[in-house]
């Protein structure tokens, strides 16, 4: 276990997310593939911490990035909420309001 | 690090991997929170190879109660029983694809080619104690930080969710005859 294969796997992590939050129809899973880009996120963190400058404080920013899981987790269950109300769908492909 | 935390984390790291994917390979939407749920564990264990106790713990036990939240927000959303119904919903799944390995190969590319520095400094012994220190010391305005976005967050979440808006309560004037009161005339 070095740096670099932390990056790697936290790379990967981000890209299949990455993966999902494009081509994914429904709200739900989009925001499945967003947080898996954040677990990468997190994991990268939590090596770069480790094996670059493993201070007290380094861990601070992990806990935020944890946080901004939890934020989006709770906004995107409310907006796939007001979707699903709005339109009866569940869909993405749906939900182009602001585009015209 | 000893040879077997290296086996360990190789193998925590295929299965975060291989569960990512199969998020988005498997046939109903409650496998795929199962294959996400699965995916945050081998995470928070690897955060564990890494002396993060603390977050490690904290890491499996949010996400897993997240995806049994998210598990229920797709039965009542999909209006069906998801381990049961197939599916495939995707669009633009060659662009995405293209991005993607894109993405990947940009980011490993970094993670090679950068010549990282070494190491600076030492853990502290007790991580846990240390994490709880810089919180309430050097980080607390983090923290502060923090506290406020997660109580906009409730409330802006709230506000989305919730069906009736303010006209609906207080009526078109915003003087008390709401809905109740229309409905009354």
């Amino acid at each position: 276990m070095t740096l670099q294969t932390v990056l790697l796997v936290a790379a990967a992590l981000v890209s299949v997310g990455l993966y999902g939050a494009i081509s994914q129809q429904v709200v739900v899973m989009v925001m499945m593939g967003l947080e898996l880009m954040l677990n990468g996120v997190v994991l990268a963190a939590a090596g770069f911490w480790w094996f670059l400058s493993p201070a007290p404080d380094g861990q601070v920013l992990l806990l935020v990035v944890l946080t901004a899981m939890t934020v989006e987790m709770a906004m995107g269950f409310a907006v796939a909420t007001l979707l699903h109300r709005a339109t009866q769908s569940d869909m993405t492909d749906t939900a182009t309001d602001l585009a015209r | 690090m000893s040879v077997v935390t290296g086996i360990v984390f190789w193998v925590l790291a295929v299965v975060a991997v291989a569960a990512g994917v199969a998020v988005f390979r498997v046939d109903s939407m409650a496998r795929a929170t199962y294959a996400l749920a699965a995916s945050f564990v081998a995470v928070g264990l690897a955060l564990l190879l890494l002396d993060l106790q603390f977050l490690g713990v904290l890491t499996v036990l949010m996400m897993v109660m997240e995806m049994a939240v998210m598990a229920i927000y797709m039965i009542m959303f999909m209006g069906m029983n998801p381990a049961l119904m197939p599916m495939s919903m995707v669009h633009g799944k060659r662009p995405a694809l293209a991005v993607a390995i894109g993405t990947f190969v940009v980011l490993a590319a970094g993670a090679l080619l950068v010549p990282w520095p070494s190491r600076r400094g030492a853990p502290a012994g007790d991580l846990v104690q240390s994490l709880g220190e810089a919180v309430m010391h050097s980080k607390m305005l983090v923290m502060m930080t923090v506290s406020p976005v997660l109580f906009t967050t409730i409330v802006a979440a709230l506000v989305l969710a919730l069906p009736r808006g303010r006209y609906d309560r207080l009526g078109d004037d915003l003087n008390g005859t709401g809905r109740r009161e229309r409905s009354r005339r």
